[in-house]
C-alpha cells in the first residue's frame, strides 16, 4: 500500500428512511485508502459493501460523518461536481457489464473520453491502449451481443481504465463469469494496478476475487469487522 | 459527441424508426386533412361564387331580404346603366347580371296535353353573346352530357337527371310555366338543346339554364335583373378588398327605408359562408390540436418504453459522469431530429396523398341527394401553401413534449441507486 491517502472516511454513518423509522446501512466507518491499493470490501449480502462503494463513487452522500475522495468532500458536492469527479477520476465496473448495445467495442471504450472532450487522435490512442491491456484489439468492431461474458467484462474494464482514472470501483465484477474468465479479468486488473498505480476497490463476496486482494476490509451489519493486509506471494 | 449520439440513434431502430414512423403518420394525416378540408371549403366557396353569390352581389334591399324566394318582383330596373356605372367605378372587377327564377317545366304528349311536368329552378345568364365569360364561369361546356350548347334564342339546357326524369331528349320542345316580375303568369316554349351535370346535388336535381335575354323576355324583365354579380378580374376572392368595396357601395347607395335601393354583399357574408370559413379554420386547428395530443401520448409512451429499455444505458452514462442535464438535452435534441425527419417524410407523404386526392376526389353525391347546399359532389383536396409547414407543428411539438415527459424520469432518478439498478 502506498502512503498518499486518496480516500478518507471518518465517522461515516449512512441510514435510509424506512416507513416511520430508519435503517442504518453503515455505522461509524473509519477507513483510508492510498494510491495504488488493490482492496476489497468483503462481507455477506446486506453488510453495506455497495452502499460504501456508492459513497466513495460520489453516487450517494453520507448521512453523518465525512467521506473525502481526492480532496473533495462527497457530502458537499453538487450533482454537477459529483458527475465531474466521476467523469475525470473514477472508473466503474459493474456485475452485468452494462455496455451500450448499439455501439461497437471501440465506441463503448471511447465514450468516457468523449465526455472528457478529448480530441480524435488522443481518443484513438487511448482506446487502442486500453483494448491492448485487456487483449481485445481484434474485436474493436464487434458489438457486445457478439462477445462472450468474459469478453464483455474485459471491454467494461477497458472502458473504466481508458481515461486512466485514479480509482476504479468494481461491484461484484466476476459474479457473472466462470472461473477461468474471472481469473483472466482479475489478472488483467491486478496487472493494471501494478503498472498504472490505479487504486482498485472491489465490493465482493466472491472467493475468487478475495484471493487476489491485497487488502480486505470486512463489513458486517454496516460496521468494519476486520481490516487486514494480505501478504501476496502469488496469484490465485 | 453529437456524431456518437447520432450513431446510436440511427442504429437503434426503437429510438429512431418507430418514433419517426409514428410522427410521419400523424404529420401525413394532418397535412392530408388540412389539404382535404381546405379543398372542401375552397371548392364550396368557389362553387358558390360561380353559381350563386359572386365575389360581391348587388340586389335591391327587398330582393336581399327575401332572397330564398327568388323574388323577381324586387328586381332592379335599368340594368345596362347600373352595369356601366359599376364598370366605371370598379374597373378591377367584372360585373354580370343573372336572373334566378322558379316555375314548372311541362312536357306535352303527341296531342299537346301535359305528359309530365316538374318544378324547376332556372338560372339565366349571358350564354349566347360572343364575348360571354359565363360559359367558362358556369363550366357549362364541361358539364354538357348530351346534345349541344344553346346556339339561338329559345334554346335551353336542362340538368341531366331532371331531363331523364321528364323523359326528354335534346331537340324536344318543353314549356316553362312561371310568373313575371309583375306577378302575372307566363308560359314560354323552349327547345332542349342539351343536358348538363354540374356535380352539385342542388343544381343537378331540377335546374334549367337559359340565356338572360330569353329569361328577360319570358319573365317580362326587359332591362331588369334580379342580381348583379361581381368578380375580381383574376378570379381570386380577396375578402378585405370585397369588404371594402361593399362597405363603400352600401354607404353610398343603400337606404334602409327604400326596399328598391341597391345593396352589395361580399361572398364571405352570404349564405352563411363566413360560418363555413370560420368552421374550416377551427376544424383545422382542432385537427392539429388532436394530433399533437394523440401523438404526444403515443410518443410519451414510446419514450417511456424506450427509457425503460435504455435505463441501463442512461445509468451507465450517469455513472461514467455525464450530467443529467446533458443526457436530458441530448434526448430532446434526438427527439427534435426525429421530429424533423418524421415531419419531412410525413409532409411529403401527406402532400403526395393530397395531390392524388386533388386529382381523384371523393364522390359524396350519393350521400347528399336531398341537400340544398351548393357544393360540388366530388370533394377534392387542395394543396394550400400552409400544408408545406403545418405538419411540423404536431410533428415537432409531439416528439419534444413526449420526450420531455418521458425524460423527467432522468431527473427523478436517484444516482445512489445506480449500482443496485444496474445489477438487476
Amino acid at each position: 500500500m502506498e502512503n498518499s491517502k486518496i480516500i478518507s472516511i471518518e465517522g461515516l454513518i449512512k441510514w435510509f428512511p424506512i416507513g416511520g423509522g430508519k435503517f442504518t446501512a453503515l455505522n461509524d466507518i473509519n477507513l483510508t485508502f492510498g494510491k495504488g491499493e488493490f482492496a476489497g470490501l468483503v462481507g455477506p449480502s446486506g453488510s453495506g459493501k455497495t452502499t460504501l462503494l456508492n459513497i466513495i463513487g460520489s453516487l450517494d452522500a453520507p448521512s453523518e460523518g465525512k467521506a473525502t475522495v481526492l480532496g473533495q468532500s462527497i457530502g458537499e458536492l453538487s450533482h454537477k461536481k459529483a458527475a465531474k469527479l466521476r467523469n475525470e477520476h473514477l472508473g466503474f465496473i459493474f456485475q452485468t457489464y452494462n455496455l451500450l448495445p448499439v455501439y461497437s467495442v471501440y465506441e463503448n471504450v471511447e465514450f468516457p473520453l468523449l465526455l472528457l472532450g478529448k480530441n480524435a487522435e488522443e481518443r484513438k490512442k487511448a482506446v487502442m491502449d486500453a483494448l491492448e491491456w485487456v487483449g481485445l484489439t481484434d474485436k474493436i468492431k464487434s458489438r457486445p451481443a457478439q462477445l462472450s461474458g468474459g469478453e464483455c467484462q474485459r471491454v467494461a474494464v477497458a472502458r473504466a481504465m481508458v481515461k486512466k482514472p485514479v480509482i476504479v470501483l468494481a461491484d461484484e465484477p466476476t459474479a457473472n463469469l466462470d472461473a477461468e474468465n474471472s481469473h483472466n479479468i482479475l489478472q488483467t486488473m491486478e496487472k493494471l494496478n501494478s503498472e498504472l498505480k490505479t487504486t482498485f476497490i472491489f465490493a465482493t463476496h466472491d472467493e475468487k476475487v478475495k484471493k487476489y486482494l491485497h487488502r480486505k476490509v470486512s463489513l458486517f451489519d454496516g460496521k468494519v469487522s476486520q481490516d487486514e493486509l494480505v501478504e501476496k506471494v502469488g496469484n490465485g | 459527441m453529437i456524431k456518437f449520439l447520432l450513431k446510436g440513434v440511427f442504429r437503434d431502430h426503437h429510438r429512431s424508426l418507430f418514433p419517426a414512423i409514428t410522427v410521419s403518420i400523424g404529420v401525413a394525416l394532418t397535412v392530408f386533412m388540412t389539404c382535404y378540408f381546405s379543398g372542401f371549403i375552397g371548392d364550396m366557396i368557389d362553387f358558390n361564387a360561380r353559381f350563386l353569390t359572386g365575389h360581391v352581389r348587388i340586389m335591391t334591399r327587398g330582393y336581399a331580404d327575401n332572397i330564398d324566394q327568388m323574388p323577381n318582383d324586387y328586381a332592379m330596373i335599368g340594368v345596362d346603366e347600373i352595369l356601366d356605372n359599376l364598370h366605371n367605378r370598379y374597373p378591377e372587377m367584372i360585373f354580370i347580371n343573372r336572373i334566378k327564377f322558379g316555375g314548372l317545366l311541362d312536357v306535352a304528349d303527341e296531342n299537346g296535353e301535359t305528359k309530365i311536368q316538374g318544378p324547376t329552378i332556372g338560372i339565366a345568364a349571358d350564354i349566347l353573346s360572343e364575348n360571354s365569360t359565363e360559359l367558362d364561369r358556369l363550366n357549362i361546356l364541361k358539364a354538357l352530357i348530351r346534345g349541344e350548347l344553346p346556339q339561338n334564342p329559345g334554346e335551353i339546357l336542362v340538368s341531366d337527371d331532371f331531363a331523364k326524369k321528364l323523359e326528354i331528349v335534346p331537340g324536344q320542345e318543353v314549356t316553362f310555366l312561371g310568373s313575371t316580375m309583375y306577378g302575372s303568369m307566363t308560359m314560354q316554349n323552349f327547345t332542349l338543346s342539351g343536358t348538363v351535370k354540374f356535380g352539385t346535388p342542388a343544381m343537378d336535381r331540377a335546374a334549367i339554364i337559359m340565356d338572360i335575354t330569353d329569361a328577360q323576355y319570358a319573365l317580362n324583365m326587359e332591362n331588369a335583373t334580379g342580381e348583379i354579380l361581381g368578380y375580381f378580374s383574376d378570379n381570386i376572392y380577396n375578402n378585405p378588398k370585397a369588404e371594402q368595396i361593399s362597405g363603400e357601395f352600401n354607404a353610398e347607395f343603400s337606404d334602409p327605408d327604400d326596399e328598391f335601393s341597391l345593396t352589395m354583399s361580399d361572398l364571405k357574408h352570404q349564405s352563411g359562408l363566413s360560418d363555413y370559413v370560420d368552421y374550416a379554420d377551427h376544424f383545422i386547428g382542432i385537427i392539429i390540436f388532436v394530433f399533437i395530443g394523440a401523438m404526444s401520448l403515443v410518443l410519451w409512451n414510446s419514450g417511456l418504453l424506450g427509457g425503460l429499455r435504455r435505463y441501463g444505458e442512461i445509468g451507465v452514462r450517469l455513472a461514467i459522469g455525464e450530467y443529467k442535464g446533458h443526457i436530458y438535452r441530448s434526448m430532446i435534441i434526438e427527439s427534435i431530429g426525429i421530429g424533423v425527419i418524421g415531419s419531412v417524410f410525413g409532409t411529403i407523404i401527406g402532400l403526395l396523398f393530397s395531390y392524388w386526392m386533388a386529382v381523384k376526389g371523393i364522390d359524396i353525391g350519393s350521400m347528399m341527394k336531398t341537400s340544398s347546399i351548393m357544393f360540388p359532389s366530388v370533394i377534392k383536396a387542395t394543396i394550400v401553401s400552409h400544408a408545406y409547414y403545418i405538419g411540423f407543428i404536431p410533428g415537432l411539438l409531439a416528439t419534444v413534449i413526449g420526450t420531455m415527459l418521458a425524460g423527467i424520469g432522468i431527473y427523478k432518478r436517484q444516482t445512489a441507486s445506480l449500482f443496485k439498478e444496474l445489477e438487476t
